[in-house]
């Protein structure tokens, strides 16, 4: 108990060094160690106490791995093994951007929210869904809330699904064509992936047939070649121009790309994509990770900017609602749930493995999040903004740019940024908003310091893109072809064909629609003067954050059903929480009388103006009736479940769960 | 001597681990219980069918953001 209580004063001490100081510049160190500390405690008490108390984890209960092993989708798996599958599964590139995207408010109101959020909210969401959907044979957020709310709840959560997964690959793709226009050296390493995942694919299955860890090494080694052969595409005239491309250009490879991605068997392009993704990701966490304690670099931004008043460049916003929407995935994302209640709880071998999966998992996926706080906040903050501003806010100029950046109190001049560019290969380092080349730069020059010194930072640079953008291509192909699949079931309700996912003219219709879907966001995110991903990211942060309060929203029925309405705050707390932030955010952006934060005020601007752009306002009323829609779904799923609640708690309704019988394990005897 | 002995035995078991959940992920360990449960031995045949069989599973598994 001396241990924990060392270990609570000095999580104590790390926050309120982080939270305190004001006019120094602190260690990056204090924020590992007040995370660590955080949480530590967060799983030694507060998952004990929901596993114990909430959840009544039962060792002797046999999960549905067990019941229903059938050597393929039910599997009974070590602890750890399905953790390091879950995580795989859970960390994208979301908990990467958000942070550095939400860096513009200081590095303060961030990382308090990285970390209470997850120890309060995203762990304790991914875990109580993990352990419903085990009592339930494995079920999926949807049908469990259908079965324990409503019809009404479970097409709500399909809606929502499928909305979320539209807007969050059209702000994927937008990443990606930030961090590649103009930049051959990025586009040719980007580029090359494909080719090397259709020969890993070729490879694997007929030479080395199953031996996926040695193609992935191999598929690891060429990409670590077409990173080098880049600085030499970049460098030759002739050649560079062939990979340099403006955003909209990219934009329609990419939307290409995806639509090829759906439609072309799984084997030959998006398994080993996949593959060689998630060998690329595990090795740049770890080695990101010890390049930080290594260099344990001192954070330049300060704890709280100017911005917190939503004047930001990086988007327009108040602290609150806004910090909360823009970090998702580090602290909570209801997109978890989806993977909570998929592929996990098929795998658990037994109900107190939950605990270490579903919250331990979240944690993890937490620190990555602290780690990419630390990799924009170690740069210095005239550079940070200088990169992440759009050019309708800054300028065009380098030189208007940088006084105006220097004006904001961040100063930095149109030399420094040159010289900066010079150093990662880049022509200019303006503009590039979206979150990755940021990031991009904070990681190189965390890597560069720690290993190889100034001479690799163009190296790290543009291993840091391929990294990104690698990781970001396989959420946007395997997310392209997860809607398709979604898009399928539905329309064969109409129509069966239709829904047969072997079906030539099926696949290529669907593909089309569901790319077609993100594609329109995309297109306008890239033509949007003040960068896009102002608009875009606060979408896909509402999108998803709603998704999580369905996902609450299902779990608190459940507990209420169980008989343990005096412990429902577990999960009413972050749901309470994630309504206000939501609700706020979206009245802002649909109504807020800033152009630059509302929807319908840019509309309204724009018409009033000579020269009107009927495109872009029909862009903005069109965000607004998606923020809308999605409001409206939310407010009725919420309104069954607490009509719901009531019946029970009052005793109107008979309180019953839909839980899988009880059978008793055959580990029962090991040790767990 | 015992102490390093002990040490040895953990870090084995954490290679082990590390390994058998690289496995997991990467759909070898998937691939290993396809070929015992149908009684064959790896070859390109085996690898296209056990691929076409978990083509579905697969491609539908969310990927987050």
């Amino acid at each position: 108990m001396l241990i924990w209580l060392a270990v609570a004063l000095l999580g104590a001490l790390a926050l309120a060094t982080i939270a305190l100081h004001r006019g120094e510049q602190i260690n990056a160190m204090w924020l590992v160690v007040a995370a660590a500390c955080s949480y530590a405690l967060g799983y030694r008490f507060y998952s004990k106490f929901i596993a114990a108390k909430l959840l009544t984890l039962d060792a002797l209960r046999a999960t549905p791995a067990e019941r229903l092993d059938n050597g393929r989708d039910f599997v009974p798996t070590n602890k750890w093994v399905v953790f390091g599958h879950h995580f795989a599964a859970i960390a994208g590139p979301g908990p990467l951007v958000g942070p550095v995207l939400a860096a513009q408010f200081g590095y303060l109101p961030g990382t308090l929210w990285i970390l209470a959020g997850a120890v309060f909210g995203g762990c304790v969401q991914d875990f109580v869904v993990l352990l419903f959907s085990v009592r339930r044979d494995g079920k999926s957020l949807t049908e469990m809330a259908r079965d324990e709310i409503g019809r009404l709840g479970g097409l709500v959560a399909y809606v929502a699904v499928i909305s979320i997964i539209v807007i969050l690959l059209a702000v994927c793709a937008l990443v990606v064509v930030n961090a590649l226009k103009a930049s051959p050296w990025g586009t040719f390493t980007i580029a090359m992936t494909i080719p090397i995942a259709l020969l890993m694919g070729v490879y694997l299955r007929t030479l080395r047939p199953g031996k996926v860890l040695e193609t992935s090494a191999l598929g690891f080694v060429l990409v670590m070649l077409a990173i080098w052969g880049g600085q030499w595409v970049s460098q030759t005239e002739s050649v560079a121009h062939w990979f340099t491309f403006s955003g909209p250009a990219l934009a329609i490879l990419i939307i290409i790309y995806g639509f090829a991605a759906s439609a072309l068997p799984v084997w030959l392009l998006l398994a080993p994509r996949d593959y060689l993704s998630t060998f690329v990701k595990l090795g740049t966490i770890t080695m990101l990770a010890l390049g930080i304690v290594a260099l344990r670099p001192t954070l330049h931004m300060p704890p709280l900017t100017r911005f917190i008043d939503g004047s930001g460049p990086v988007f327009a916003g108040n602290v609150f609602p806004f910090a909360f929407i823009t970090i998702a995935c580090g602290a909570i994302s209801g997109f978890h749930a989806l993977i909570s209640s998929g592929t996990t709880p098929k795998l658990i071998r037994r109900e107190t493995e939950a605990r270490m999966v579903g919250y331990g998992a979240m944690l993890a996926e937490s620190m990555v999040a602290i780690m990419a706080m630390i990799a924009a906040c170690v740069l210095q903050p005239g550079i940070y903004f200088a990169i992440n501003s759009p050019a309708g806010i800054v300028g065009q100029a380098p030189e208007a740019a940088a006084a105006t950046i220097s004006n904001w109190g961040f100063p930095i001049t149109a030399a420094e940024m040159h010289a900066l560019a010079q150093s990662v290969g880049e022509q200019t380092l303006y503009n590039r908003t979206g979150g990755a080349p940021a990031f991009a730069v904070g990681m190189a020059h965390i890597f560069s310091n720690s290993l190889g010194g100034q001479a690799l930072m163009a190296i790290w640079y543009h291993f840091a893109i391929m990294f990104e953008a690698l990781f970001i291509l396989t959420v946007l192909d395997a997310g392209t072809r997860v809607g398709r699949f979604m898009v399928q079931d539905a329309l064969g309700h109409i129509w069966k064909p239709l829904g047969r996912t072997s079906w030539y003219p099926s696949i290529l219709a669907t593909s089309a629609l569901i790319v077609a879907a993100w594609g329109y966001f995309l297109w306008q995110g890239v033509k949007d003067p003040l960068g896009g991903i102002n608009s875009l990211w606060p979408l896909f942060g509402i999108a998803n954050q709603l998704l999580a309060t369905v996902a609450l929203c299902v779990a608190t029925t459940i507990v209420i059903k169980m008989g343990k309405a005096r412990y429902a705050a577990v999960t009413l707390g972050p749901l309470a929480w994630l309504v206000a932030v939501t609700f706020t955010a979206s009245w802002h952006k649909i109504f807020d009388p800033n152009p630059r934060i509302g929807f319908l005020s840019h509309a309204a601007q724009l018409a009033s103006g000579a020269g009107a752009n009927a495109r872009l306002i029909f862009n903005d009323r069109l965000d607004a009736v998606v923020t809308g829609t999605l409001i409206v779904m939310v407010t009725l799923i919420l309104i069954e479940s607490a009509v719901e609640w009531l019946r029970v708690l009052s005793g109107r309704k008979q309180a019953r769960v839909k839980e899988s019988p009880f059978v008793a394990t055959r580990f029962a005897e090991e040790q767990g | 001597m015992k102490a390093i002995r002990l040490l040895a035995g953990q870090l084995k078991w954490c290679a082990q681990i590390f390994r058998a959940a690289l496995r997991e992920i990467f759909d070898e360990s998937a691939y290993a219980r396809f070929l015992s449960q149908r009684q064959l031995a790896s070859s390109r045949a085996a690898y296209a069918s056990f691929r076409r069989e978990y083509e579905v599973t697969k491609a539908r598994r969310p990927r987050c953001c």
